[in-house]
């Protein structure tokens, strides 16, 4: 519509109103082409999101109480699917594996980055060459990363067991290894992804106002007491989003499993390795997949709105 | 010894001799870890590559390949067929990111500058998918591709099963429309004055202004198309249209591969990747941080 009348110079009515005392019709006019133009230009985007995002959304809950075959007309089940993931053994096992992964995830992911970047941040030299080497990893793709630490974690002649045994410590079967195996993904997944909560911590860090630190140091307060009593309380919001970030993130955790100790593993078994189980390999039930990520769905629901509820405040 | 912005331990107290010989020791101990811990990794994945496959195997790793067969790389483009992944994935980031652009900058625009009747109530609801997680989607997401409503496609195996989930980025639009916000209505006006169309504003005003929030979305729309293992794992199953990733996972798992070759393939992968972070690198890591300040 403006593409067709741009043609002709002539003057347009303004985007804010004020200043051209335009007639009645003129503004109407205007009303009407700017709601036929945005209608226009949003569609695209309204088609992509109502189709792979709002459609699914609901699509998914009518599923999980729905068994499908695509062949024939789905069946209303009730929750029947609910009641056969809970008499799924794995279900409790999934759950359980992907606490222990968010827990131990956090323990490394979490504070590692906290405690680097606080000591980033007080060298003085070769900033770019820290900062860009703590970010690499993020930008491989996760499939090179876990590949490529498959090698190291290799028992017979992987990189972890021959530097261990040159040190005389103790070797591992790492990812082979019932009790090693969940530390092991936990190590590939902080060692991918701790890139980016250490720039964010610099970042905010570096926002802290010195004078307070100056002032603290007036008052006789050691290196500990400030890091205590104003870096931590300063970094307060930052450190609660990336923590709402990380949990949400981590409880989907996927590739680490799914590459290194497999979809069958009971020891490493995540809740979305169970999903891509019951709907891609065996099962080929979707209902029970969608019942899963529901619940899944429910639980992570609560952390992206509270997500979403600091952020709109600081706004 | 200067730094322009006063942190947690003082310029002066750090010139100390004592602090001095502190500060200079952990330097050292941080260089030589961070060059382990984040550089040795792919030092070892490109010269593992180049070692002969005995070599690689063998129960005490070497650190310097005692022979170099640099043709493993050719041998794994060429017989692992890691040029047709390659410029697979290739293609689907480069359509995906303007396909994202294409979406997201015109209804960003709309949302902003044409605001249309319900333009709050749609936003609202695009935003509002910022919350559901990826896992909880993937299952209908997957049957919605397999046969899309109203318009009945079978997507599967197709570009456009990436594109077109991939524009649905409401964090896009978000940063696009926040961006186009801080534009001047004013100078939108007088271009209008001057007879220029909506679309011509956009283009000749909007889009020229815009190019530094442009380029962190473009940067993380193909950093994110290269990334993506599940999605791409689950639509595209046929190995002629693969991603990269998808294949060299695939590939990893039929133990017919010699290892060389697949270091090489994964070397391969990595290398557009290094190469867009150290082009862009500025944009990237204050993108992170300009995120971080605003939430």
């Amino acid at each position: 519509m403006a593409v067709m009348t741009s043609e002709r110079p002539k003057v347009r009515p303004p985007y804010s109103g004020g200043a051209s005392p335009a007639s009645r019709r003129d503004k109407l006019r205007r009303k009407l082409g700017d709601n036929a133009l945005g209608y226009l230009f949003m569609a695209a985007g309204i088609a992509c999101f109502a189709l792979f995002s709002w459609y699914p959304l609901v699509r998914g809950v009518i599923l999980s109480f729905q068994q499908v075959n695509f062949v024939t007309d789905p069946i209303w089940v009730g929750f029947d699917n609910f009641k056969a993931i809970f008499d799924d053994p794995l279900f409790y096992t999934a759950w359980w594996n992907t606490l222990k992964f968010t827990v131990l995830a956090l323990i490394l992911g979490y504070l590692v980055p906290f405690a680097i970047a606080v000591v980033l941040n007080e060298i003085r030299h070769f900033k770019g060459f820290f900062r860009i080497a703590v970010y690499l990893p993020v930008m491989l793709p996760p499939i090179v990363v876990v590949l490529l630490w498959k090698f190291f974690y290799d028992p017979g002649n992987g990189l972890f067991n021959t530097v261990l045994s040159a040190l005389h410590l103790p070797t591992s079967d790492w990812t082979q290894s019932p009790k090693m195996s969940m530390i092991s993904l936990v190590l590939v997944s902080t060692w991918a992804n701790m890139g980016g909560a250490t720039i964010m911590y610099l970042a905010a860090l570096q926002n802290i106002p010195g004078e307070l630190y100056e002032a603290a140091e007036l008052e006789g307060a050691s290196i500990w007491q400030r890091l205590r009593h104003i870096t931590i309380p300063q970094m307060r919001f930052i450190m609660l989003v990336l923590l709402l970030l990380q949990i949400v993130a981590t409880m989907q955790v996927f590739i680490e499993p799914y590459q290194l100790t497999g979809t069958t593993n009971p020891d490493t078994i995540t809740v979305m390795v169970l999903i891509y189980r019951y709907a891609f390999t065996v099962n080929n039930d979707f209902g029970l997949a969608a019942a899963m990520s529901v619940l899944l769905f429910i639980v992570l629901g609560v952390f992206s709105a509270v997500y979403l509820r600091v952020t709109r405040d600081k706004d | 010894m200067t730094s322009d912005t006063r942190t947690l331990i003082s310029g002066t107290d750090l010139n100390r001799r004592r602090n001095k010989v502190i500060y200079y020791t952990l330097l050292t101990v941080l260089m030589i870890t961070f060059i382990v811990v984040f550089f040795f990794p792919f030092y070892w994945m490109v010269t593992g590559a180049v070692k002969h496959p005995a070599e690689l195997v063998r129960p005490t790793p070497t650190f310097i390949p005692e022979s170099w067969h640099w043709d493993t790389y050719k041998l794994a483009w060429e017989q692992l067929n890691i040029a047709h992944f390659f410029l697979n994935t290739l293609y689907y980031a480069i359509g995906g990111w303007f396909v994202q652009l294409l979406v997201d900058v015109t209804a960003a625009y709309a949302l902003s500058k044409l605001r249309p009747v319900g333009g709050k109530l749609i936003l609202g609801g695009m935003l509002a998918s910022l919350m559901l997680p990826a896992a909880a989607l993937l299952v209908p997401a997957y049957l919605t591709v397999t046969d899309v409503p109203i318009f009945g496609w079978n997507l599967l195996n197709s570009p456009w099963a990436l594109w077109l989930p991939g524009a649905a980025n409401a964090f896009n639009i978000y940063v696009l429309k926040r961006f186009f916000d801080q534009i001047p209505n004013d100078l939108l006006d007088s271009a209008s004055m001057d007879g220029a169309g909506r679309v011509r504003v956009l283009w000749h005003i909007v889009l020229p202004l815009s190019r530094p929030v442009l380029a962190v979305v473009s940067i993380f729309a193909v950093i994110g198309m290269w990334k993506d293992f599940l999605w791409p794992l689950l639509v595209l199953q046929d190995p002629e249209v693969q991603t990269l990733s998808v294949a060299l996972s695939r590939l990893s798992g039929t133990n017919q591969v010699p290892l060389t070759e697949m270091l090489a393939g994964l070397v391969i992968a990595s290398i557009p990747m290094i190469v867009v972070f150290m082009v862009f690198q500025r944009s990237i890591l204050g993108g992170l941080q300009a995120g971080s300040l605003k939430g």
